[in-house]
């Protein structure tokens, strides 16, 4: 108010106002400036020019590929000329002796057919590869003298790789590796493979109507068991750990409130008169609070080892504190009135607490556990890749292997699916809960009320 | 009064039917209780029975590994200070990843908040996009991006960083929203008038407002994101977590280092939560007094 007083003279009004506005302009500028110098200094401090040394862009493009695309792999072992199929190369995957994809016909010489024009052979003694505007490919691999190449143009090009004991082609339709044990042939193809049943399930390529016709006929249970028993994608163990993230998260967040709700009383001014223990109660909130849920994690995981009771555990230690916070806060907030009402009715002190004070902080409770129900879903995905539980886990161990990307692909899209409808969960019970709390304790007295108090 | 009350019901007909609601209304409190009660128990059992070692066989146990740090940690006391000193570094790693985390979510929060925030975004007909992508960004824990960005830039700060600012942008674009939803369009509208484009717009007419709000949110968000940079250390992204994991797997012998750890990262956490409470108070205790004078 006083830079603008009426009784200076326009000049010193002047000065006041140009002092103002430089004062605005360097706080204006400098804040931004200072926020650029920080990370120009954070630029330097976490060495992000040497980021394109370390980083492997390899890695990165495998794993954007293998996300939404899979590779089916024939293999011929060269010492006993037998010839296998299988999806990604696993065991799991892999196609039963003598039956293979209709691109791949078996017999003395093995044809497969990679589309475009692209066709390998596995013959007894050679592999052949016709790559269409290039040439043939020959190789002959031999215990005694390696991997005999035959191209059809003396200069190599980059995307053939060969060698004494291994040749290596890479094209678009796939990938053709000849070693002295064995030929591996690579086509690739866009989805998840083998999403729905594997391949020793009598329901592997069915089509959707034709699984409902058959469910309707009464083998819903079989069809299910073959999904839900899934070798590849096990979305029997994948539904179970989502459950248990969820019931960290509730065991947690609820067994916190249940915890911190009586501690809280201990820590308000208005309803403990007891100032040590307030003060005692108000700093255990403080710890539990500031050791951080990674360090409960880590000491809880030694008493109790891996496992769903463990996240649990750390969750409900660590929120046990912030909740404590907050309601106590909450509680000194409370209105002394109605607890007087109520007092004055002649009831006693459990009765007072019950209908004087829980009314009145049930919303601020209500919305805190619900919202942190939300964020503790997420808490319990990464304390479950810590600790071992959980969906946390089986996402940290599909990128350990670092092949099943897929699978990470899925996990990542599942966790967030998991944490919007957790979001929106929560979010409608809270609408529903604390508005439909206000609106049923207003609706009748107005309904009563209007006849009472308005004839 | 008795005129009132003598209407079209008695006054027996109303403490019953007030009898009848309240005791209805305690049955159906007291159902929800049970289920309630059902539902913990139930699901502590199922999480216990999951659980690698049982509540009952650990929960005694639980006090003997701090017990043990204490005890290794009290007996080399001398080497507490050094121990402190070497992983302060490793501290300082930490809190730059949450700063730095914090400042470019801000930005991107800010950024996010704008974009979809009626009368303010610069494409009206993208507000749902904006808010859909701010939906997905919060719910991606960090862990999932950080694992990701490991794989591919290898260990180190910048995969936290990266992965801890995508979540912030995410969660203060929400919270910033709420708070640009409350803001005075007037501000905007005298500035288009005088001719000035989306960024002036909204860097002169719309910040001002909603600056220290925005501010109040980031400093929670940096108490947030300290501990969150810290659990990210854990699982290979450099600061203080990397160094107690290292610390631990090494097992009986270094418990001092983790010991020295366990402080630095609770003396830490503290503090930051004393300073950003105290400036968080002072943000919106200043906001109300320039609103008064």
């Amino acid at each position: 108010m006083s830079t603008f007083a009426t009784d200076l003279s326009i000049d010193d009004l002047k000065a006041e106002a140009d002092r103002l506005f430089s004062r605005k302009r360097i706080v204006n500028f400098g804040l931004p400036g200072l926020v650029v110098l920080y990370l120009i200094y954070v630029f330097f401090a976490f060495d992000v020019p040497g980021l394109a040394e370390r980083a492997n862009w390899e890695n990165g493009k495998t794993l954007v590929s293998d996300s939404y695309s899979y590779k089916t792999h024939v293999e011929r072992d060269n010492r006993n000329g037998e010839v296998s199929v299988a999806i990604e190369g696993e065991r799991k995957g892999a196609y039963p002796e003598g039956t293979a994809p209709d691109w791949v016909a078996l017999g003395e010489t093995t044809v497969i057919d990679l589309e475009d024009g692209h066709v390998v052979r596995f013959g007894p003694d050679t592999v052949e590869y016709d790559i269409p505007g290039y040439g043939m490919v020959r190789a002959t691999p031999s215990r005694s003298a390696g991997v005999q190449a035959e191209l059809p143009s003396e200069d190599v090009p980059e995307w053939i790789n060969v060698s004494k004991n291994r040749l290596a082609i890479t094209t678009d339709a796939g990938r053709l590796t000849v070693t002295r044990n064995r030929s591996e042939v690579f086509r690739y193809f866009t989805g998840w493979e083998l999403f729905w049943f594997t391949l020793d399930s009598p329901y592997y390529g069915k089509s959707f109507s034709e699984l409902m016709g058959r469910a309707a006929s009464g083998e819903a249970g079989a069809i299910f068991n073959d999904f839900w028993t899934n070798k590849m994608w096990r979305h029997q163990d994948v539904a179970w750990a989502i459950f248990e993230t969820i019931l960290m998260a509730f065991l947690g967040t609820l067994g916190a409130g249940l915890i911190a709700l009586p501690l809280a009383f201990m820590a308000t001014r208005n309803f403990n008169p007891l100032r040590s223990v307030r003060f005692v109660t108000r700093r255990v909130f403080d710890f539990v609070r500031g050791v951080d849920a990674l360090i409960w994690t880590v000491v809880l995981a030694r008493a109790f080892g891996p496992g769903p009771l463990t996240g649990a555990l750390a969750i409900l230690v660590t929120d046990t504190g912030t909740f404590g916070k907050i309601f106590s806060e909450a509680l000194e907030n409370v209105d002394q009135k109605q607890i007087e009402g109520v007092q004055s009715t002649g009831a006693n002190a459990p009765q007072r607490y019950r209908f004087g004070v829980i009314p009145q902080i049930t919303p601020v409770l209500l919305s805190q556990l619900l919202y942190f129900l939300e964020s503790n879903t997420r808490s319990a995905t990464v304390i479950g890749a810590i600790t071992g539980g959980g969906i946390g886990l089986l996402l940290t161990q599909a990128i350990i292997t670092q092949k099943d990307w897929e699978e990470v692909a899925y996990y990542i899209v599942l966790i967030i699916l998991m944490v919007m409808l957790m979001d929106w969960f929560s979010g409608w019970l809270r609408r529903r809960l604390i508005q439909g709390e206000t609106g049923k304790t207003r609706k009748p007295r107005d309904r009563k009320g209007k006849p009472f108090l308005l004839p | 009064m008795t005129d009132l009350t003598a209407g079209s019901q008695s006054v027996d007909q109303i403490r019953d039917e007030y009898t009848a609601m309240t005791r209805r209304k305690r049955v159906y409190g007291g159902i929800l209780l049970i289920l309630f009660v059902a539902l913990m128990a139930a699901g502590f059992r199922t999480a216990d029975s999951r659980n690698a070692g049982s509540f009952t066989d650990g929960w005694h146990r639980i006090l003997d590994y701090p017990a043990e740090v204490l005890t290794e940690a009290w007996e080399k006391i001398g080497a507490m200070p050094a121990n402190l000193v070497e992983f302060f570094p490793a501290l300082i790693e930490t809190l730059n990843i949450a700063a730095a985390a914090t400042l470019v979510g801000t930005i991107g929060g800010t950024f996010l908040a704008l974009m979809s925030t009626r009368g303010m975004a610069l494409w009206p007909s993208l507000i749902p996009v904006f808010r859909r992508i701010s939906d997905i960004f919060r719910a991606i824990p960090e862990i999932v991006i950080a694992l990701v960005l490991i794989f591919i830039l290898g260990g180190g700060p910048i995969p936290a960083m990266i992965a801890i600012a995508i979540h912030t942008a995410g969660a203060l674009g929400k919270l910033f929203s709420e708070v640009n939803e409350n803001a005075s369009l007037k501000p905007v509208e005298g500035l288009q008038s005088v001719g000035a484009n989306w960024s002036q717009r909204m860097y002169l007419g719309v910040i001002p407002q909603v600056g220290p709000n925005y501010v109040s949110y980031a400093l929670l968000r940096f108490e947030i994101n300290i501990r969150a940079s810290a659990i990210l250390g854990f699982v290979g992204a450099g600061g203080l977590g990397y160094e107690l994991r290292n610390a631990m797997s090494w097992g009986q012998g270094r418990y001092d280092e983790a010991a020295a750890i366990f402080i630095l990262l609770f003396v830490t956490i503290v503090i930051v939560d004393q300073l950003s409470g105290l400036l968080r108070d002072r943000l919106t205790h200043g906001s109300e007094k320039g609103a008064t004078a």
